[in-house]
């Protein structure tokens, strides 16, 4: 499980421009990218995921080359197969839970029907509590059960690689906590990957294995263990 | 003497209901296309897109002529084809259909980009096409701006004078819309049969206001986040 990145991009900015220059190799489980914002975490994010093209570099997951500008390899997001859990978690407010999470499940040019849910989708409702829920918007239910419905979503596709966008930032104190946990027993259940960009120091301590500090789009600190604070 | 009021409503309300469904298809294409991908070319798009709804329909009217009459530049690739829309009640679909364009294109637009595009971003990481990304996200998010500036594009094409008139002419019972009819009547001196006319249209036109209003300002749950 070796995830190996080293991408250059540049954005022109309001007053100068900012440049990304990030480089990082790891085969841990779970992997932190901790720093301010406009500190670069979330650019690096969206480039793993295929969301954007940076200006040049490369990016390899698990053997496989998602991008390479020297081979022109770009593999468009889609076949990337990474989960995603966006920071306001982006469920679609047309769509019930149920159809939320059976999103990822098919992907013709029809949403899932209301009435039949694949198996797959009643199986991670079933995981993350939300049977009760199935049929209600995301606007009808709190911010911990969002977070549960974007978890489950993002996971029911079966990615190789799930990504993590500041995902305690808009929880309350004690539910963050109770969600780090969830988190930490899923993701040694599962025995998937993971890459978590945080700015939070508590997210740090609790979940990271394999510890990247970045300022100012460049990777300043790599811990191998869980105890940096600042 | 009781005109026909049937034949130039029907033929207005199939005229409009042809000019409003084309206008879907254009409008929603050219709303999504722009409000995608930003070009140097983006602003005069904009303002092409937009001219129907300010320039006289008798300039409209004049152009359609010109680019579909005999001698007209598409016009006589058309008479080729023995296609010739002068005169009949498809020339009176294009020019509804160029002047309700505006209507829908604007709406389209606004609707689009007032979708997130992190919803968009979200589905394309699910593994989906960017056509089904737009059939499952943007689409019916965008859906209630769209229908409320299709029904207005119909409101708006049901009324067409100008452009029509010049175009499809005045053939009682073959190319005169409603609209037509009235200016006939009257010029005829046949205040009864415009009175009767008037009040039909302005009827027809109050409904489908009332109609889109109700699109527009009606409580949506889905879309209240």
């Amino acid at each position: 499980m070796v995830i190996d990145v080293d991408i250059r991009h540049t954005l022109a900015g309001p007053h100068r421009p900012f440049s990304l220059d990030v480089r990082f190799r790891s085969e841990h489980a779970r992997i932190v990218l901790y720093g301010p914002s406009g500190s670069g975490k979330s650019l690096t994010l969206r480039a793993i995921a295929g969301l954007i093209t940076p200006d040049q570099g490369r990016i390899a997951v698990h053997g496989q080359t998602w991008f390479d500008t020297d081979q022109h390899i770009c593999l468009p997001a889609p076949a990337r197969r990474v989960g995603y859990l966006f920071q306001d978690y982006a469920l679609f407010p047309h769509l019930t839970v149920g159809q939320n999470v059976a999103f990822g499940l098919g992907a013709g040019w029809r949403n899932p029907s209301r009435r039949s849910l694949p198996d797959a989708a009643r199986h991670w409702l079933a995981a993350f509590e939300l049977d009760d829920l199935t049929d209600r918007y995301p606007w009808q239910i709190s911010g911990g059960q969002q977070q549960r419905v974007a978890l489950a979503r993002a996971l029911a596709p079966d990615p190789q690689l799930l990504l993590l966008d500041e995902p305690f930032a808009a929880l309350d104190p004690p539910l963050r906590a109770r969600m780090r946990e969830h988190l930490l027993a899923l993701q040694s259940r599962l025995g998937l990957q993971m890459l978590m960009i945080t700015h939070d120091p508590s997210d740090v301590e609790a979940l990271g294995e394999h510890v990247l500090e970045i300022r100012e789009g460049r990777i300043h600190a790599d811990s191998r263990t869980a105890d940096v604070t600042g | 003497m009781a005109p026909d009021i049937w034949q130039p409503l029907l033929l207005s309300l199939k005229v409009a209901l042809w000019a409003t469904g084309l206008n879907l298809l254009l409008g929603v294409a050219t709303a999504f296309a722009l409000s995608r991908w930003r070009s140097r070319l983006s602003p005069l798009l904009d303002a092409m897109f937009t001219l129907p709804l300010v320039l006289p329909p008798t300039v409209l009217g004049y152009y359609l002529l010109v680019l579909l009459g005999r001698r007209g530049a598409f016009g006589a690739w058309l008479e080729h084809w023995g296609i010739n829309p002068v005169f009949t009640w498809q020339g009176a679909v294009i020019a509804s259909t160029l002047a309700a364009f505006p209507l829908v294109h604007k709406a389209a637009r606004a609707a689009f980009e007032s979708v997130d595009p992190q919803l968009e971003s979200a589905a394309r990481v699910l593994g989906l096409s960017r056509l089904a990304v737009f059939f499952r996200v943007s689409l019916p998010l965008a859906s209630r701006g769209i229908v409320a500036g299709a029904l207005l594009a119909f409101a708006r094409a049901l009324g067409e004078f100008g452009a029509t008139l010049m175009i499809a002419g005045n053939l009682p019972g073959r190319t005169q819309t409603l609209s037509v009819a009235i200016y006939s009547a009257i010029e005829a001196g046949d205040e009864a049969g415009a009175n009767t006319l008037v009040v039909v249209a302005s009827l027809t036109c109050i409904v489908v206001l009332l109609l889109a209003g109700r699109l527009t300002r009606g409580h949506a749950p889905q879309r209240v986040v």
